[in-house]
């Protein structure tokens, strides 16, 4: 295993107590090392502080306690290094397709003519030709999330975190939505850390499943999954993938039913 | 008619001019029916005479100018000091915490309750008019302005951060073109209420201006001319409403896409 890119040293998070009621464990002390060009899912039920573990990563949010290296470094803000796509819609309103994936590029005082090449491979990357000028308003829910993919990728992050960035999406889309996200990956190598409820989706395309525990959020165990890559989508309905799915699946049943128990 | 169903644009047209119609029927009912005496209520047709007399004879598009440029240089003037403290507050906490209860408290100090102060501060001159409009409107622009920039999306402004936004990088690209369709919408609101300062500023210690005309016509008991005169005021606010809304079109096209 190559040299970790993140390493989330006993990181918990605690949120101050509202009223009567009070402080709110999110996450307990938490260790997680992610490998150069891994791909990997953090899988949990709502509520589990999936969320929160990533923020931190990005730097949206401290830690209470513990440390996270991102190359050996300390996170202690947002950089461009560590590129995120959430859930909700994010692209600026105000700007156009192409001017928002052209942000961070900008903000980096990067040339305009070497911002234009860029916009447009990214654009044609995620399937966006001819929506340049559109602003998000104008476009489909997954049509928004592939430009804000692209946003994320065309500061050439090393780590690109995604916090259920298809959550919102129909199934459809999301499986082509999947599709796309794994083959740029497949292609570009990044380290990719992706959250979501979904098992079908943290399967396909981990090479490693992390499962973590109703509130306060714990690791629970790590999945690894061999399924060979390119990955196809067909590989859904291959026996090895529904082995891992089930047992998956068993690893969060008895989470949720806690979770739900708790509400 | 049910509750939020949406009407159409020609009916919208009717209705909207249906009322002036209305309005104007039921003023000339009490004019011209005898129902209220002429010394107190002029009928239409009095006033649009009155009003010739005033074009024509009195030289009133002097008048309508002077106070076209009080309002507006007043105005300009407090959305210079008030738009960019405004941004600064809603960005800066501290420097929210630092100036909202003084402004909170100043944006209810009456501006017309200032004119004799600055009268004795100022004269009688334009300085005198433009303060009242700026004091009128500065605070309030200030503590909208705050509160537009203090509700950007949060994930807007993480989103941002991620993208490698410096802090500055944020108030530019982020906060200011996020409210820029608030700010506007805010100034429109605001011009709107600067049109009842000037004319307060007007009515006393001034030779010129809307508001002289009225004061100068009730000694007169010109009650036609007064009308004329506030009927005057609420064209040239419909007008810059019809243009501050069409600017807002223009320039903000992604709200509306």
């Amino acid at each position: 295993m190559s040299a970790a890119a993140v390493s989330i040293e006993g990181v918990a998070r605690e949120f101050p107590g509202v009223g009567q009621r009070g402080p709110v464990q999110a996450l307990a002390p938490t260790d997680l090392a992610v490998a150069q060009n891994d791909f990997i899912t953090i899988l949990g039920p709502s509520g589990c502080g999936k969320s929160t573990l990533l923020r931190i990563v990005a730097g949206l949010d401290s830690p209470t306690r513990g440390r996270v290296l991102v190359d050996g470094r300390e996170v202690r803000r947002a950089g461009p290094d560590r590129g995120m796509v959430f859930q909700s819609y994010t692209l600026f309103p105000w700007l156009t397709v192409a001017e928002n994936i052209a942000f961070g590029l900008r903000e980096r005082g990067v040339p305009a003519a070497r911002r234009r090449e860029i916009v447009a491979a990214y654009i044609d990357t995620v399937g966006l030709s001819g929506f340049e000028g559109h602003y998000p308003k104008q476009l489909s829910g997954g049509m928004q999330q592939r430009t804000a993919i692209a946003r994320a990728l065309a500061n050439d992050p090393a780590i690109l975190l995604l916090d259920e960035p298809f959550g919102a999406l129909d199934n459809q889309t999301r499986g082509l939505m999947q599709e796309l996200l794994l083959g740029i990956w497949e292609r570009e190598r990044k380290t990719v850390i992706f959250v979501t409820h979904d098992i079908e989706e943290a399967v396909f395309m981990a090479s490693r499943v992390v499962v973590m525990t109703a509130r306060p959020g714990r690791i629970k165990a790590e999945v690894p999954v061999d399924l060979a890559h390119p990955r196809h989508y067909t590989v859904k309905t291959s026996p090895d993938f529904s082995q891992l799915k089930a047992r998956l699946t068993e690893e969060i049943r008895s989470e949720a039913v806690l979770a739900a128990r708790e509400r | 008619m049910r509750p939020l169903q949406p009407v159409g644009q020609g009916a919208r047209i009717v209705l909207g001019i249906g009322f002036f119609v209305l309005f104007v029927l039921a003023w000339s009912v009490a004019t011209f029916g005898g129902f209220v005496p002429a010394t107190f209520l002029a009928s239409p047709l009095a006033m649009l005479q009155d009003g010739w007399l005033l074009l024509t004879r009195f030289d009133f598009l002097h008048d309508i100018g002077m106070t076209v440029w009080r309002v507006m240089g007043g105005f300009l003037l407090a959305a210079a000091v008030a738009v960019p403290l405004g941004i600064v507050m809603g960005a800066y906490k501290p420097v929210e915490a630092f100036f909202e209860p003084f402004v909170s408290f100043a944006r209810y100090l009456p501006a017309s309750a200032f004119v004799p102060l600055l009268i004795l501060w100022a004269g009688i001159g334009e300085t005198q008019k433009l303060l009242v409009i700026f004091i009128g409107s500065v605070f309030q622009i200030i503590l909208m302005v705050a509160v537009a920039v203090g509700q950007v999306r949060r994930d807007l402004v993480e989103a941002a951060y991620t993208l490698g936004a410096s802090d500055a990088g944020i108030i530019r690209r982020v906060l200011i073109p996020a409210t820029a369709p608030d700010i506007a919408e805010i100034l429109r609101l605001v011009l709107g209420w600067a049109w009842t300062y000037v004319i307060v500023a007007e009515l006393i210690g001034s030779s010129s201006g809307i508001g002289h005309m009225i004061i100068e016509s009730q000694a007169l008991l010109a009650t036609g001319q007064i009308i004329f005169g506030i009927i005057v005021i609420g064209l040239i606010g419909l007008v810059s409403d019809f243009l501050f809304k069409g600017a807002n079109r223009m320039l903000f096209r992604w709200k509306l896409a």
